[in-house]
């Protein structure tokens, strides 16, 4: 049968009263063949996995050589309770950690700081000095374990803590795996997180880029991430558009510092989300593969072939959960979490289905867990590397995907870069329009989600909840001021003045914030110095 | 002249989580009401003053950070102190159902959870709040740039 016979055929088939279109805004056709790839070139636009441009994956065998690891974000209450998390999630086979802060800890706050009232080890563990993370992870051998720490404004001293942890373990540094988000410019666009404003905090990255390249060479620097740029509203091309022009930026501020870009870059890594538009969410992580390889190769002229590879962790979309019928959640989270696998993720974080309510309890997690491992050891999907390369939907939807992206580099480019078009408020504005326009749009029934806008059900739902006792921001306060009065306050006050002169000189910060946390400086003090010379940020409003 | 109800939408404490804010206040607005944003990090403190000052009917507290237990009864009592229990204080975010019944009790007059439509949040404003005499006939927006 011809195409023609077929495409007249359609035409009689009454079609379903929807829109077909990807959340992108892209449309969908009814099919896909290979007159969709015209202008495709094997050699060129997919290549082999392992190599260039890594549209299929970022290693030779994928999956068959390892599985992706499983990292559920965690952490809550105080650290003992989360150490307590980690060492079950261990047990049940997570292969590896990552930390989530509390509020306070976020923003480079002390628990007893009057901003912190409430927040203590309510979203995540509260840190307010090295001991802290002596007691996160006691126990867990940092030399066996590699651990993510979504930190940000204040990532320099978690970082150094982690690093003083590990002098404890008498594990050295340049031994310690892991990562740090890092990622400020994503928190001025959607994450809203932020201490100084965007030139301090892009000399503080770059600062952590030039001592890690020395000190704590197999640490993962940045974590560029669209995850939150997607949470606050986004969609998936602007996901994809957003990151990687954050990256690039961090890139050049790099080269500007007169770093070699093969030095820094193998140690970018990338933090997507995974949506509900199934083949959209796949196509999304191969176009971000192939257009980070190629501007890297030709446009920063990296040489070292790890500069082209985007390495990525994934996390579930949490805008997507609903409170309605939560358990619906777990399988929303396994499809997501199976498009994050074909679409070749290094590491994935599933949501648990309560997060709507609360932090997760420990079965909700369990599940969470199963979900992953149901996928890497039931389903055959690792089995074989890109399964879904050469579908001439996907391949149609990547090619679409990574030329909206390079339409989104030019505008951005007219505003002077990433920094003037936050400062314009044009990333902020691109974001909260798509959250209004996807809420309008499951208003109006040209989107669904179960529970919220079709199959609604009036029983309110029914499951256990983790609570946070209000114990918790009393004890920590209490044992924040034992840690102050047992260590050598003249030494702290020394650390911090030399800090500050740090700052000022236009000196690296790391070593001296090294300085300051081994003397039990507290999170608080540190970046309050910083801000005396670095002042705090405000945002520009807009809704 | 029909008179405009006048909300406050404020982000109080630490909690960055804003697109729940904006899409509501923007859907207030195009609802035809006079929506006046805070913007991130403000204290309960500065919440009552912005609102007092503002002249607004209601107070739409958002907050996903598990504060709120903390925050929404520090705003009612601040209100009383002032005065000015006659704005309306309501909220949404990621709040347990047994603390909505606790905050409902403490005077906090609706609460919505994740998933409402903002058309629910529209209507119960319109049915609950009658809007007051205004001090200022004209429109003071404050740090409001809108789209």
């Amino acid at each position: 049968m011809s195409r023609e016979i077929w495409e007249k055929k359609l035409k009689n088939c009454k079609e379903r009263d929807f829109k077909f279109k990807t959340v992108s805004g892209i449309s969908v056709k009814p099919l896909y063949t290979p007159d969709d790839c015209e202008f495709f070139d094997y050699e060129r636009d997919l290549g082999y996995p392992g190599e260039f441009p890594f549209t299929r994956g970022v290693y030779t065998n994928m999956y068959r050589g390892r599985l992706w690891t499983m990292r559920q974000f965690s952490g809550f209450a105080t650290p003992k309770d989360t150490n307590r998390r980690y060492k079950y999630l261990l047990k049940h086979g997570q292969t590896g950690l990552s930390v989530a802060f509390d509020f306070p800890t976020l923003y480079g706050r002390d628990s007893d700081d009057p901003f912190s009232r409430g927040e203590v080890g309510k979203c995540g563990v509260a840190v307010d000095t090295l001991r802290d993370m002596e007691i996160i992870f006691d126990g867990i051998p940092l030399d066996r374990i590699s651990t993510s720490m979504t930190i940000n404004p204040p990532a320099a001293i978690l970082l150094a803590m982690y690093i003083a942890v590990g002098e404890k373990q008498g594990v050295p540094a340049h031994i310690l795996t892991g990562t740090i988000q890092n990622d400020m410019l994503k928190e001025y666009q959607a994450q809203k997180t932020w201490i100084y404003p965007p030139e301090p905090s892009m000399r503080i990255i770059t600062d952590i880029l030039e001592y890690c390249s020395e000190n704590v060479p197999k640490w993962n620097t940045i974590s560029i991430s669209g995850y939150h740029i997607r949470e606050a509203g986004s969609t998936a091309l602007q996901e994809l558009a957003f990151t990687l022009a954050n990256g690039f930026t961090y890139v050049e501020y790099g080269i500007k510092r007169g770093l070699e870009v093969d030095k820094f870059a193998p140690r970018l890594s990338f933090f997507f989300n995974s949506h509900l538009d199934f083949f959209e969410e796949i196509a999304k992580y191969r176009a971000a593969r192939r257009i980070w390889a190629r501007m890297m190769r030709d446009k920063y002229n990296a040489q070292n072939p790890r500069s082209f590879l985007m390495r990525f962790h994934t996390q579930t979309a949490g805008c997507t959960l609903t409170a309605q019928q939560p358990e619906n959640n777990i399988v929303r989270t396994a499809f997501q979490a199976l498009a994050a696998v074909l679409g070749g993720t290094q590491s994935l974080h599933t949501n648990s289905m309560d997060e709507t309510y609360a932090l997760p309890t420990e079965k909700a997690v369990k599940i969470a867990l199963r979900t992953q491992q149901l996928i890497a050891y039931e389903t055959g999907v690792p089995n074989t590397i890109d399964p879904l390369g050469g579908s001439y939907y996907i391949e149609t939807l990547t090619n679409e995907l990574e030329k909206g992206a390079y339409e989104y580099f030019k505008k951005i480019e007219k505003f002077g870069g990433v920094l003037p078009a936050i400062e314009k408020g044009f990333f902020q504005q691109e974001i909260s329009r798509s959250a209004y326009k996807y809420q309008r749009a499951l208003e109006k029934k040209e989107r669904f989600q179960v529970g919220i806008n079709i199959f609604e059900e009036d029983k309110p739902a029914d499951i256990e909840i983790l609570k946070i006792p209000p114990e918790v921001e009393r004890n920590q306060i209490k044992k924040l001021k034992e840690v102050k009065s047992e260590r050598n306050n003249r030494k702290v006050k020394e650390t911090l003045r030399l800090l500050l002169k740090a700052a000022r000189d236009g000196d690296n910060l790391m070593p001296r914030i090294l300085d300051c946390v081994r003397v039990y400086a507290t999170i608080g003090e540190i970046c309050n110095t910083l801000k005396e010379e670095f002042g705090e940020y405000q945002e520009p409003i807009i809704f | 002249m029909d008179k405009k109800i006048r909300v406050l939408v404020a982000k109080p404490g630490l909690d960055g989580h804003d697109r729940g804010a904006k899409v509501v206040a923007a859907a207030l607005r195009d609802a035809g009401m006079e929506v006046i944003y805070t913007g991130l990090h403000q204290s309960p403190e500065s919440i009552v003053e912005a609102a007092i000052q503002e002249d607004v009917d209601v107070i739409g507290l958002s907050i996903l950070s598990g504060a709120h237990m903390t925050i929404f009864p520090k705003v009612l009592s601040l209100l009383k102190k002032k005065n000015a229990q006659k704005i309306i204080v309501i909220g949404g975010g990621i709040i347990p159902a047994d603390d909505m019944k606790k905050l409902k009790k403490k005077g906090v007059k609706k609460l919505f959870g994740p998933g409402a439509p903002t058309t629910e949040i529209i209507t119960w404003l319109k049915e609950n709040v009658k809007p007051g005499k205004k001090k200022r006939a004209q429109t003071r927006k404050k740090n409001n740039k809108g789209l």
